[in-house]
């Protein structure tokens, strides 16, 4: 029986590189479609803030798991013939846009209404008093949930696993398989994602610290 | 681009089957959320009390839990606990993991509860002779958890939509009966569209008897409307 070596650690922290690279992927990709969504939450547009809501509504309620089936089954119905990682990172941009379009409507409305009242008085347009005004103020807010919500994002990663995608999850299994030591094995996974998260857990709350400190 | 038609024909002869995985996860999240608060609260009472050794350790688990997936948590209960030498069967392993997954998410948000109370009360309710134990549990515990009682509720809607995680050790849930409709169909799609609607609509139903609850609980909460 093979036992668990550091051949299987190093193969373990190999694998995490794609965590890391899917992460980075789905806040990208989820960032610049929750901007959207955040923006489509707070429109003068009955329509638009329907809409976004709705996607809101809709994704949240739904596990990232069935997301993540919808698009791996669904883009094959199209007849694209994918690779787990394209369904993957679809699903995970998908499900983080509209965890971030909620935080970060939370924060445009957090700046106070003066702020448009007046950059409205200097005769700024919308998209002006958007870009020089409120977004500035808003992103300084949204700094500390934003790092926060990266730690679910790299967790969240680990369900990509399940269509074959071979993450630090499924590298975890792949060990497991050989060695037949799961204990071992799943913990030193749990040790690598918390090597990652942890990180992001004491910035974000060192943001905070320091956001309230400018109160 | 391959045209495809829909079909969900399969429904007239599964349907029984989508209503039993409903019920399943309905008894697997709601047994993980009462056991799950339960938990929280311990733990909260704990981190929020004077023993600085029992604060810690409770810390140490909330952020090895909050740092680390759930599907891996999920695994160590299920595949690791028996070579330790004990053996569950896979729904008690995923209560359990659903169980510690909550218990770390709700002390933190019950913790802010507590922080939450204002010093006056506690000085308040000493002047009116409440011994401490009256004091920690009418003063200080209830308004706290009566407070953060909505941040709660949406923990427990969360935990919900990620039992369906424990399909992975074939839990018997939702999304497991899911696979087995769709390995037996073929129709992949179609089946998880319908469990996406089956998951939409007890993510409402748990929003609503949670607030309901609320109400039953939280007496003096629905008669001042805060």
């Amino acid at each position: 029986m093979i036992q668990f070596s550091s051949t299987h650690l190093i193969y373990l922290i190999e694998a995490a590189r794609w965590t890391v690279l899917l992460s980075v992927l789905a806040f990208i990709g989820g960032g610049a479609f929750g901007l959207v969504l955040a923006l489509g939450r707070v429109s003068q547009h009955k329509w638009l803030r329907w809409l976004s809501a709705a996607y809101i509504q809709i994704i949240q309620g739904t596990p990232l798991l069935v997301v993540l089936f919808l698009a791996y089954f669904g883009l094959s119905i199209l007849g694209l013939d994918i690779e787990p990682i394209i369904a993957a990172g679809l699903s995970l941009t998908v499900y983080t846009a509209a965890f971030l379009g909620e935080i970060w409507r939370g924060c445009i409305l957090s700046v106070p209404k003066t702020q448009w009242e007046a950059s409205n008085c200097i005769g700024l347009s919308r998209a002006q008093q958007y870009r020089y005004v409120i977004l500035p103020q808003a992103a300084r807010i949204a700094i500390p949930p934003t790092v926060g919500f990266m730690v679910q994002i790299v967790k969240n990663t680990s369900i990509t696993s399940i269509i074959g995608f071979v993450e630090l999850a499924r590298a975890g299994q792949i060990v497991n398989n050989s060695t037949f030591q799961p204990f071992i094995t799943f913990v030193f996974v749990a040790i690598i994602y918390f090597a990652m998260c942890y990180p992001l857990s004491l910035a974000s709350r060192h943001f905070e610290r320091k956001l309230n400190v400018g109160k | 681009m391959i045209s495809y038609t829909f079909d969900f024909s399969f429904l007239l002869t599964t349907w029984p089957a989508f209503m039993r995985g409903a019920w399943q996860t309905i008894l697997l999240a709601g047994s993980s959320i009462a056991f799950g608060f339960v938990l929280a609260l311990v733990c909260a009472i704990i981190r929020s009390g004077k023993s600085k050794l029992a604060a810690g350790l409770v810390g140490a688990y909330v952020e090895v839990i909050r740092n680390t997936p759930l599907l891996v948590q999920i695994f160590i209960v299920y595949f690791g606990l028996p070579s330790l030498g004990l053996r569950l069967s896979a729904e008690t392993a995923a209560v359990i993991a659903l169980v510690i997954n909550t218990g770390a998410y709700g002390s933190e948000i019950i913790r802010a509860g507590i922080d939450s109370i204002a010093k006056g009360q506690i000085e308040a309710a000493e002047c009116l002779g409440l011994n401490k134990l009256q004091i920690y549990w009418h003063i200080v515990l209830i308004p706290a958890v009566e407070r953060v009682y909505p941040a709660l509720s949406s923990q427990f809607v969360l935990l919900m939509l990620s039992s369906s995680i424990t399909s992975q050790i074939s839990a018997q849930e939702l999304t497991a009966e899911a696979n087995m409709i769709q390995s037996e169909t073929f129709r992949s799609f179609e089946v998880y569209l319908i469990v996406a609607a089956v998951y939409l609509a007890l993510s409402v139903l748990f929003r609503v008897v949670l607030w309901a609850i609320g109400e039953v609980a939280f007496v003096r909460r629905r008669k001042l409307r805060t």
